[in-house]
């Protein structure tokens, strides 16, 4: 069972990142809280005129209906914007995405394919940067990302979330308890820049990582029931084989019994 | 003696975490030493050396390519970068994941076509040999 030791490993990655994002969050929420007046434009709600999708999916097949159970998400959210009037702009991580899109169309402005067993940040920079750049630039207001999430070996379940802009880290009862505060170096209207960008790129490693753990999982069962529908067929044929020899023998018999009462009559 | 926690993470994962006596840190603005009990501090930092010397007197040195740090009276936090960062490496990337994207919807160099394409090569020899034995009747 590879898949199954490769779903342990994924998980410890999961595991990995999350001290890293907590931490990044909490310095935004200082870094929001130190400077009530300025509104960085990733922290403004504006409105939706074109949005964007990161959709994280597999490179390789073989994982039952992960991927197809993804898309649908994707399709509706897609027709749901299409009747808003909204446009929709995608970026696609896995080759599944990349294949799937270039049937279906759509505006897809990057990809990142063959991230291979360990997903790397590095891999994905390029095409997180296209989309924070065409948030900052005003050409999407909004930006989602969307993934499976494992549930468990037996349930991924696909996942839109919300990744600009971020009205949804809680700035938290922790901050406000705190009446101190950091010195900021340089300014930290920059600094917020630096770390929002690497909060958004740890987000969507995460996404990466626990898609890949899916993946995992669902080859899993997938093979599992593979093996166990192989296993059916063989008990039929079989049986079918042990029949159809009985019924040889039978006849012979009868054959050999009649010629021999032929003979002594 | 005073210490000082350190916890040096990635978004990949924890690189090193312990307790110091004192820390180096190449800061955007300059090299930065952390005894314990340093006012609470937030900074970027540049590619360079992690230096940290740990309470039997030992040093060690981890190399980053940058990241964010993040100090508060007994724990330092390094918010190391995983990959070489900078604004011309960053747009190449994301040029490379654009021009990756046209190749992809063109269908130039796509490995994951190959299984699609063999499908293809399997129907098409079918029928060419099922076209023969219609010749042949």
């Amino acid at each position: 069972m590879v898949a199954a030791s490769k779903i342990r490993k994924a998980q410890n990655q999961m595991e990995a990142s999350r001290p890293y994002a907590e931490r990044i969050r909490r310095v935004i929420g200082h870094l929001g809280n130190a400077n009530p007046d300025y509104k960085h434009p990733w922290l403004v709600e504006r409105e939706v005129k074109r949005v964007g999708y990161i959709v994280i999916s597999t490179d390789r097949g073989l994982c039952g209906g992960l991927n197809i159970n993804m898309f649908k998400t994707v399709i509706n959210e897609l027709s749901k914007r299409k009747e808003q009037d909204v446009e929709v702009d995608l970026v696609l991580v896995g080759a599944k995405a990349v294949q799937f899109f270039r049937r279906l169309g759509g505006s897809v402005v990057g990809t990142a394919t063959h991230l291979g067993d360990k997903p790397h940040v590095n891999d994905l920079i390029g095409a997180i940067k296209i989309m924070l750049d065409s948030y900052s630039e005003g050409t999407i207001d909004r930006l989602f990302l969307v993934h499976n999430d494992f549930v468990n070996t037996m349930s991924q379940v696909p996942q839109v979330k919300s990744l600009l802009p971020v009205s949804a880290i809680d700035l938290g009862e922790e901050t406000l308890q705190d009446h101190w505060d950091y010195i900021y170096e340089p300014e930290a209207t920059e600094l917020l820049d630096d770390v929002l960008m690497r909060y958004i790129e740890s987000q969507v490693y995460r996404g990466a990582v626990e898609n890949f753990a899916c993946e995992m999982a669902a080859k899993m069962v997938a093979m599992k029931s593979a093996t166990d529908n192989a296993g059916d067929i063989i008990d039929e044929l079989q049986l079918a084989y042990n029949k159809a020899r009985q019924a040889s023998i039978t006849q012979e018999i009868s054959e050999i019994v009649g010629g021999a009462a032929a003979v002594s009559g | 003696m005073a210490t000082i926690q350190v916890d040096i993470v990635s978004a990949e994962g924890e690189i090193y975490s312990g307790d110091a006596s004192m820390v180096y840190a190449p800061a955007k603005m300059g090299e930065v030493g952390i005894s314990p009990r340093h006012a609470p501090l937030l900074t970027a930092l540049k590619p360079g050396e992690v230096r940290i010397e740990d309470t039997e007197g030992k040093e060690h040195f981890f190399y980053i390519t940058g990241g964010i740090l993040e100090i508060q009276p007994h724990i330092v936090t390094v918010l190391a970068d995983t990959a070489l960062r900078g604004d011309e490496l960053d747009e190449a990337a994301a040029l490379q994941a654009q021009q990756d994207a046209e190749e992809a919807l063109a269908g130039i160099s796509e490995e994951t076509d190959l299984a699609r394409a063999q499908e293809e090569l399997a129907e098409a020899r079918a029928r060419y040999i099922a076209a023969q034995r219609l010749k042949g009747r």
